[in-house]
């Protein structure tokens, strides 16, 4: 603990708690037993994997307990109330007026009935703290605070008009409406690009630091919690593994398994450049325009050309085309105009009027592994269908086929064969998306953004796996991703877009290495590092007042 | 709203073709019953002459296609012909009792559905108490009895027994509009039971099943107590399914009261129907089926339009 907070600020004080998840008709633990001690002001990290507790232990903070799960023992004192025996109207009065939270998605947690400043004025209106004038005019004051465009205006829209980013300032603006003495801020940077996540993080912490107000910062991000955190614990399954100052922390972690999730972005594989004989490139995306029914144009003049066997990162904030043009070269979105060439081939632009021999060149893996695969299908009949729609492989060859298979991704095929999605984990689900995929034998596979819903030790595992298939079966992948770490550890080449135009590409060497394109500085630089001081450091840089401006397109 | 607009007439439009399609389908399932309206008017005893004599006075002997054309145009314009026992014009017949049927339906709605949906919203928040079962048993138990078994229940506690209201819902010209109300609760009341469980309970369901919702939780989190919870977070976002169970059991107030009418001798258009099918009244038949299934089409059209309306995305577009 450092010395700046005192004994006698103590707000917030949990002891041994214990948390338990009704799952199959029993009651099993998932927090064992944590402790916690948080002063005014303070900001406390709390990292770990999913499913390591922090989001239940943020919540049991105000003494709320999600659907399923109760608070089985240890004591929760906040400010001198006990929160484990309070009555719920108690709890209730404290919520949103004393402790306020921010939640991950703010686009899924403003109720999209009501327009965002109604929302905000609720709990000050309610706890009579102000008038509903009042309230708004603070509001007002907030969203310039935290630099919000048009501040006296924005709070009258709908949810669903205004941004991501801008929603998740609008969420902390609403968790500072009864000025709390306490904020749980749970993952609030996790759905956003890194360059949208600056603006966010700045406005969060100097916010914080304005009113003094203390907060739980919850992440699985150690370069994030590193900008914001006073102190920080690692959680593991529902345990402590150690907690220390930031800056001890980084420097000097005690325990293995913390130092493991400082490793994680150690993964790096050799850079391979483009073949010099004459090979043709196994796919080649020609001066594509393309558009939604109805819509404005999202791709406009985009070219870039894969070859055999290595890697192209496309990376770009959301928006910026990247999903599309993967569409348009399965064909599922026929581009307006240009084409695309299959080893200098023409691939007619829609998936209808292809062959199977064109289809099975084009494989996706997906982000969402979760709902890319039909949870009602066993493992057997999700790989086997492509190796029997695609290679016509029937009975015991077929079987043959997805052992082969799942020893690929490896996954013991006699335990997994019988299996259904919902029985795996995250990153058992994302291999048998990449088992599917492989199952017809393609030359070229699509990644969609395949690791950014996974843990970093996990994605790591799914990284290794996919560079390893590449070496093994000669792939080409075009890897769509926004986090450029992973373009740094797996890429040969990159292709940068940005509002649906490609605005630089070449090989990563070069591409990490200055000059850049502005564009690209401003992802690069956007990337949050593990030093703590790197946000100030980057502000002072960029200055206060430019730091959004890309952000809030 | 140029685009809400463009929807509602888009709607319109298929909702006329729709239409347009059951009409077909009315005149010749009409046509395929044996006989027809000469012989019926006739009677048995009438000689091959006579009857094609008055099939050419009626226009019976033209091709198919031409009186489907004549019967249509004419009920484009409220002119479905003449009743083929009596030969008034057959709005005459059922005009007044469609209005009485209007009436019923718009009483028993009036009564059931602020009473099923303030149910629903009730049980939401009670949801898993004694109270919740209670209800959904109640309510269960009376839309499983049928409407006549629930109509005399309601006749023999409440107008034989203790006589509150008349048990035959008999009506004449100039009564008051109290007169009438009381004169038709009983059937209203029929109808509240039979429609208000399906509606109560969809109103539940889509509120609970919000309130998974991230942005419930938030507003949980904010401290809003229960009952805002459900009354200002959820119910906003649940109406779209429940217009739509709302509108489906308005339609059935209209087109499925017959056995009310029935029971309490209510001159509704459902009787009319009864007895024109009876005694092969061709035309009223027609009419009627045209007009139960403009309803349908109608009130499906509102409740889309409802669910239009009350989606914030679509009121308020970028």
């Amino acid at each position: 603990m450092s010395a700046k907070f005192l004994e006698k600020d103590i707000l917030l004080e949990i002891e041994d708690l214990q948390i338990q998840g009704y799952s199959e008709e029993t009651w099993i633990d998932i927090i064992k037993g944590v402790n916690l001690t948080l002063h005014r002001g303070e900001v406390l990290g709390l990292i770990g994997e999913s499913g390591a507790g922090k989001s239940t232990i943020g919540a049991a903070a105000m003494g709320y307990a999600r659907d399923g799960t109760r608070i089985s023992g240890g004591r929760i004192e906040f400010d001198g109330i006990e929160l484990t025996t309070a009555t719920e109207s108690d709890k209730r009065s404290l919520r949103g007026s004393r402790i306020a939270y921010v939640a991950q998605s703010a686009a899924a947690s403003f109720n999209p009935a009501h327009k965002i400043i109604d929302q905000h004025t609720e709990a000050p209106v309610q706890y009579r703290i102000q008038k509903r004038l009042e309230a708004q005019e603070d509001a007002m004051k907030l969203y310039e605070q935290l630099r919000l465009p048009n501040p006296n205006e924005i709070g009258f829209r709908y949810p669903h008009q205004v941004s991501g980013g801008q929603l998740q300032r609008a969420m902390t603006a609403m968790a500072m409406s009864c000025r709390p003495d306490l904020i749980i801020f749970d993952e609030p940077t996790t759905a956003l690009d890194v360059t949208t996540q600056i603006e966010v993080l700045a406005a969060i912490r100097d916010i914080v630091d304005q009113y003094n107000t203390a907060a739980i910062y919850i992440t699985h991000d150690l370069a994030v919690v590193a900008q914001m955190a006073d102190t920080i614990k690692v959680l593991l399954k529902g345990e402590e593994v150690e907690q220390a100052s930031t800056v001890e922390m980084l420097e000097n972690p005690q325990e293995d398994y913390t130092k493991s999730l400082w490793a994680v972005r150690s993964f790096k594989r050799p850079q391979k450049a483009r073949p010099k004989d004459g090979t043709e490139p196994i796919i080649s995306v020609k001066n594509i325009d393309a558009a939604y029914t109805g819509g404005v144009k999202v791709l406009d003049d985009v070219s870039f050309d894969i070859y055999p066997g290595m890697t192209v990162a496309v990376v770009g904030e959301s928006g910026s085309g990247k999903s599309t043009t993967a569409r348009c070269i399965t064909g599922l979105l026929p581009p307006m105009a240009g084409e695309i060439q299959f080893k200098g081939d023409t691939l007619p632009p829609k998936y209808t009027d292809r062959s199977k021999d064109q289809l099975r060149q084009a494989q996706m893996i997906y982000q969402m592994a979760d709902t890319a695969l039909n949870p009602k299908v066993q493992i057997n009949e999700i790989i086997g269908r492509p190796a029997q729609f695609y290679s016509g492989l029937k009975g015991t060859a077929l079987k043959q086929r997805v052992d082969e298979l799942l020893d690929l991704i490896e996954l013991e095929p006699s335990k997994y064969y019988y299996r259904y999605p919902p029985e795996l984990s995250g990153g058992q689900k994302q291999r048998i998306g990449i088992a599917r995929a492989l199952a017809a034998e393609p030359e070229f596979i699509i990644c969609d953004e395949v690791t950014s819903a996974l843990d970093q030790l996990v994605a790591e595992g799914i990284l290794k796996l996919l560079d390893r298939l590449q070496r093994d079966l000669g792939l080409a992948y075009m890897f769509i991703t926004h986090d450029l770490a992973t373009v740094r550890s797996i890429a040969d080449e990159v292709v940068v877009m940005q509002n649906g135009k490609v605005v630089e590409q070449g090989p990563k060497d070069k591409m990490f290495t200055p000059p850049h394109h502005p564009y690209t500085d401003l992802l690069l630089s956007s990337v949050p590092e593990m030093d703590p001081n790197w946000l100030t450091t980057l502000l002072e840089e960029r200055g206060v007042d430019n730091i959004g401006e890309k952000a809030d397109v | 709203m140029g685009g809400l607009l463009n929807l509602v007439l888009k709607r319109l439009g298929l909702g006329l073709i729709t239409l347009l399609v059951v009409s077909i389908l009315i005149f010749f399932a009409v046509e395929l019953l044996p006989g027809d309206t000469a012989e019926q008017i006739l009677g048995q005893g009438a000689t091959e002459e006579t009857v094609a004599a008055l099939r050419e006075q009626l226009g019976l002997n033209r091709p198919w296609y031409v009186r489907y054309l004549d019967w249509l145009s004419g009920a484009v314009v409220g002119d479905f012909g003449v009743s083929a026992l009596s030969g008034e014009p057959v709005m005459d017949v059922i005009g007044g009792r469609f209005v009485n049927t209007l009436f019923l339906a718009a009483y028993a709605a009036v009564l059931a559905v602020p009473l099923a949906i303030t149910l629903g919203v009730i049980v939401a928040l009670l949801r898993n108490t004694v109270f919740d079962r209670v209800a959904n048993v109640l309510t269960l138990t009376s839309i499983s009895s049928p409407e006549f078994f629930l109509g005399y229940i309601l006749i023999l506690f409440l107008a034989v027994k203790n006589p509150f209201f008349p048990a035959i819902a008999s009506l004449s010209d100039g009564m008051s509009l109290g007169e009438l109300l009381n004169r038709t609760f009983l059937p209203a009341l029929t109808l509240v039971l039979v429609v208000t469980a399906h509606m109560m309970r969809m109103t539940r369901a889509a509120i609970i099943n919000l309130l998974a919702s991230p942005y419930i939780e938030m507003a949980r989190l904010k401290g809003v107590s229960p009952w805002r919870v459900i009354v200002r977070h959820a119910l906003p976002n649940a109406w779209a399914p429940i217009i739509n169970v709302v509108a489906l059991n308005l339609a059935y107030l209209i087109t499925g009261v017959v056995l009310v009418e029935v029971v309490f001798v209510y001159p509704g258009i459902g009787q009319a129907l009864v007895d024109a099918v009876a005694k092969r009244n061709f035309p009223v038949v027609q009419a009627a089926s045209l007009i139960f299934a403009a309803t349908f089409i109608l009130l499906n059209l509102a409740a889309d339009v409802g669910a239009i309306l009350t989606n914030p995305r679509l009121r308020h577009p970028k």
